[in-house]
């Protein structure tokens, strides 16, 4: 790894100024993507400040319509929560898929979402559920939050804090993995519930995490499996890499969707 | 550079770390706790596995600053004296090993997997290995051993 230099953050202003004053800085959440990246040479900050030390960033809160996640909640928090568990067992499900266990233990949903991979499981959850990210500086829907291949409407030095999600009448997620990495070949989120039906669908789209807007005018109209047999999703902007080419990924998004309804209804 | 404190099987330390240092190094190269492996050194095999405040972590994918202030537990925590781990006696019993490389991540996984779990079944027990890569043995007797141990783990206390 090339030489950084280290903070620890025990506020978020002074998160904010430590990375102000750096000259490239980075913030460290749970580090299960940031310290591969950095062992990898492919970034070389001056400066990390870590959040790990920042009070009131991890852990989840519940009242009747949403649940609001922590930025700096592991996955297997989320995972194991008896709330989220209830409430969007959806949500739990997709956490505890993530990784590996000892991934689980370290990552978090903030870093995840910050740094929006397109192969990340989280961003079809915050997409397909309709969530709110919220900062140290303002609250972003997610419609707006995702803007492409590990781009976001995140400004320079602004941190997530948490996650809002409201709470859906139903939802499912069904994901095929990566048989080695467990990222996201394709994985679909399907939810009904008060921001209407949503499909978003992760690990196809060239430009990160999309919503399937066919589908949900379908779903809307009949909320079955059988609604949106036949949608086919253009294979135009999927991924193709040596695990799956863009007519299989797109072929997959269909087969997925199904399954994710079918499972929100079980 | 930093000055952590952190209780690394049960003892606490003292130590001035680069800002850089992972825990996997710290573990290996200044307290000589070389029973932490690295194999891929980049976050997939689980050769690495330790605890932290009771929690399976890769070592070589967290910074040693982070444990300031921590409980770490390495392969080398185990035992007690000359008595083995009921995972380590497990493992033995079992042949759950060929060559050892993966073993001291595998058993750290186990342990953790079995106090959440006291009664894994084989299925649980694989997917708990998911973060663990065995080039040797093809698992059979690494899942066999691990729900002996937690077995053995649970019959122990009650």
């Amino acid at each position: 790894m090339t030489p950084f230099k280290m903070h620890r953050a025990k506020n978020l202003g002074e998160a904010a100024g430590l990375f102000k004053a750096a000259e490239e800085g980075r913030f460290l959440a749970g580090g299960q993507t940031l310290i591969p990246v950095l062992k990898q040479r492919l970034a070389s900050p001056s400066d990390l400040v870590a959040l790990s030390g920042v009070a009131g960033l991890a852990g989840i809160k519940v009242e009747p319509s949403r649940i609001t996640v922590g930025a700096m909640t592991r996955h297997a928090d989320v995972a194991a929560s008896a709330d989220v568990r209830r409430l969007i067992p959806a949500l739990a499900e997709l956490a505890g898929g993530i990784g590996d266990p000892h991934v689980r233990n370290r990552g978090t949903m903030g870093g995840s979402v910050a740094n929006n991979d397109p192969a990340a499981d989280y961003p079809a959850a915050v997409l397909g559920l309709g969530a709110t990210v919220v900062t140290d500086r303002r609250r972003i829907s997610a419609d707006d939050y995702f803007q492409g291949l590990f781009t976001t409407a995140l400004a320079d030095g602004e941190i997530v804090t948490g996650l809002e999600f409201p709470v859906p009448e139903r939802a499912g997620y069904v994901k095929m993995p990566h048989p080695a990495s467990r990222y996201c070949l394709v994985a679909v989120m399907v939810a009904k519930g008060q921001t209407g039906v949503r499909v978003a669908v992760t690990g196809a789209g060239q430009a990160g995490v999309f919503r399937v807007p066919s589908m949900e005018a379908a779903l809307a109209k009949s909320f079955s499996a059988d609604a949106i047999v036949g949608l086919k999703v253009p294979s135009d902007n999927m991924m193709t890499d040596i695990h799956a080419g863009a007519d299989y990924r797109a072929h997959l998004i269909g087969v997925l969707a199904r399954r994710a309804v079918a499972k929100a209804l079980a | 550079m930093p000055v952590i404190t952190v209780s690394v099987n049960r003892a606490t330390q003292t130590v001035d770390v680069p800002d850089n240092m992972l825990l996997s190094s710290l573990l290996r190269d200044v307290l000589r706790l070389t029973g932490t492996h690295i194999g891929c050194d980049t976050s997939q095999c689980g050769a690495c596995t330790v605890h932290v405040d009771g929690r399976s972590v890769k070592s070589c994918t967290m910074l040693a600053v982070e444990t300031d202030g921590l409980a770490v537990m390495t392969i080398e925590g185990l035992a007690e004296g000359d008595k083995l781990h009921p995972m380590q006696a497990a493992f033995r019993d079992h042949h759950g090993l060929q060559c050892g490389f993966c073993t001291p991540g595998m058993i750290m996984a186990a342990v953790a997997l079995a106090e959440h779990n006291p009664a894994p079944t084989e299925a649980e027990v694989r997917e708990g290995l998911e973060g663990n890569l065995c080039r040797c043995t093809g698992y059979q007797n690494i899942v066999e051993a691990i729900m002996s141990g937690a077995r053995t783990m649970h019959g122990a206390r009650s």
